[in-house]
């Protein structure tokens, strides 16, 4: 009784802080963005303008929540629901720390896959029940651009299972304690951010929303708190690929002796956790959104075969021994 | 020859494509990287209210009515520069004093319309309406943007300092309460008769 209720405080606190974690990157990457345009970004409210998002939070809630007559009521609802609940869910079975995570889950890779599907959901039927042009035009784009990432996300985390035997995350960073796996699945780590930031629907791969086409893409008929949970998935979600990123290819919680010393693992975990998001909003401020097909021909044309290629070679040095 | 030729050509396209990837992959790097340098570049930012931007002293911000070197009003209530004025902002009336001296009677200009264009400042023959760099024009109240002439008429000469209409212009007129004829004003011929036969 004790192990369930300790539990469910675990699982508290990570949804407690990671939400205003992911409100926090909101005003992240606004100063970031800005300081890369020889801007300063918000700097107002509170020191550093840090208190920003909930200025921000304080302006949406005050917002009309519209739902527009013309839309498809319940769904129009649910759909940024699904999305925020999807990648929560994803977190449950993200290793923290050597004390901290809230599942060991002996299949936790998949699950991640999984939810990373599910989340389409979100979007397309945002799209579907907007019942309006933009947001259908960019829930298609959302499903075919999610799905077709999906197959190469898959296939590129598989050298990392080929190497370390395990669909449990723990255990792919347990299995990393003698070196992280970035030194043998570059390839497959480059795949796998890639298709991150089309899963996460992030610049420059944004185009289910991109606002110089689409209005706001599957989002255009949404306000209030229904487009603030969409824009809280869109955050957790940079938070999760980063996180992923480093559990799969950079040793999660663990450092190189001389460092490891220094900080506890949580905080090593955070900080490479940050590395990513930090570079996430430096993909976002500097490159140019592709055109729709170019996006699926990349997809299809380079990453999915890159990412066979990347397999076949792990499989085959990993049966040649080369990995001891 | 011409199906080795053909084949070339193929693997050259083939090269191409390889190379061209790999360029766009380069440049992508490239161009975060050139990003990324910006972050130990000052920002261009001015934090407005704190610090003040620099206006240079033509800037076109807010409306005066000058006044000449010996204190009276440069204004002779033309309406020149209302029929400049491409939103008709500005409305007056002229009256004439006593000593023959041309005066606005009244002068308005409504700054909720003015797009301070410097239209008026352009027409204007005695340098009387000059635009100023003050752009801090903001009112909660749209009707006090309506300014009148006690409100637009400075003490100072603005960025005309020795100009004065009258003393050049061959109005008969009282400056200083000293009578200036026709044809007494600086650089004036007298008046030429016209009617008379010589030369």
């Amino acid at each position: 009784m004790a192990e369930i209720l300790f539990k469910l405080l675990e699982m508290t606190i990570i949804i407690a802080l990671l939400i205003p974690i992911a409100a926090m990157l909101v005003w992240v990457e606004r100063r970031m963005i800005g300081i890369w345009q020889d801007r300063l970004g918000p700097n107002r409210v509170g020191p550093f303008g840090i208190l920003q998002s909930l200025a921000d939070l304080l302006k949406i809630l005050g917002k009309e929540d519209w739902i527009p007559p013309f839309s498809e009521r319940l769904v129009f609802t649910i759909a940024p629901v699904i999305g925020a609940v999807c990648v929560l869910m994803s977190f449950a079975v993200i290793p923290f720390s050597p004390s901290i995570g809230v599942s060991d889950l002996n299949i936790g890779l998949l699950f991640f896959l999984a939810m990373a599907s599910l989340s389409v959901y979100s979007v397309v039927l945002a799209g579907w029940a907007s019942n309006s042009k933009y947001a259908l035009l960019g829930g298609m784009r959302a499903a075919a651009q999610t799905i077709s990432y999906e197959v190469f996300m898959g296939l590129s985390v598989m050298g990392v299972v080929l190497l370390t035997g395990s669909f449990n995350l723990r255990e792919i960073v347990i299995a990393q304690e003698s070196g992280w796996l970035i030194q043998t699945q570059f390839l497959g780590f480059i795949i796998f951010l890639i298709a991150g930031i089309a899963e996460s629907h992030r610049l420059p791969f944004d185009l289910p929303e991109a606002e110089t086409e689409l209005t706001a893409g599957f989002h255009t008929e949404y306000s209030g708190l229904k487009f603030a949970l969409f824009f809280l998935g869109e955050y957790l979600s940079v938070t999760l690929i980063s996180a992923m990123s480093v559990v799969l290819f950079f040793g999660g919680w663990l450092m190189p002796e001389p460092l490891a010393s220094w900080l506890p693992p949580l905080v090593w975990f955070i900080l490479k956790i940050l590395f990513f998001v930090m570079f996430f909003i430096l993909l976002r401020t500097s490159l140019p959104r592709p055109r729709f097909d170019q996006l699926l021909s990349f997809g299809w044309k380079y990453m999915l075969p890159l990412a066979l290629i990347n397999l076949l070679a792990t499989a085959a040095f990993k049966l040649g021994g080369f990995y001891g | 020859m011409a199906d080795s030729e053909h084949k070339y050509h193929h693997q050259k396209e083939k090269a191409n494509a390889l190379s061209t990837a790999v360029d766009m992959f380069v440049s992508q790097l490239r161009t975060m990287a050139l990003v990324l340098k910006h972050t130990f570049t000052k920002a261009d930012t001015v934090e407005y209210p704190e610090q003040k931007p620099y206006l240079a002293p033509r800037y076109r911000g807010r409306i005066v009515l000058t006044r000449d070197p010996d204190g009276e009003e440069r204004c002779v209530g033309c309406n020149l520069c209302a029929a400049a004025c491409p939103v008709d902002c500005i409305a007056l009336q002229q009256t004439i004093d006593d000593d023959g001296r041309k005066r606005a009677d009244f002068f308005r200009i409504n700054f909720s319309r003015c797009i301070l264009c410097g239209f008026c400042e352009e027409a204007c023959p005695t340098y009387a309406i000059q635009l100023t760099p003050d752009i801090e024009l903001a009112e909660y109240e749209r009707q006090n943007l309506v300014y009148e002439k006690e409100h637009l008429l400075i003490s100072g000469v603005g960025k005309y300092p020795d100009y004065s209409f009258y003393r050049h212009s061959g109005i008969e007129v009282n400056i200083n309460g000293e009578r200036k004829a026709k044809g007494g004003a600086e650089q004036e011929k007298s008046p030429v008769n016209i009617k008379g036969l010589m030369p």
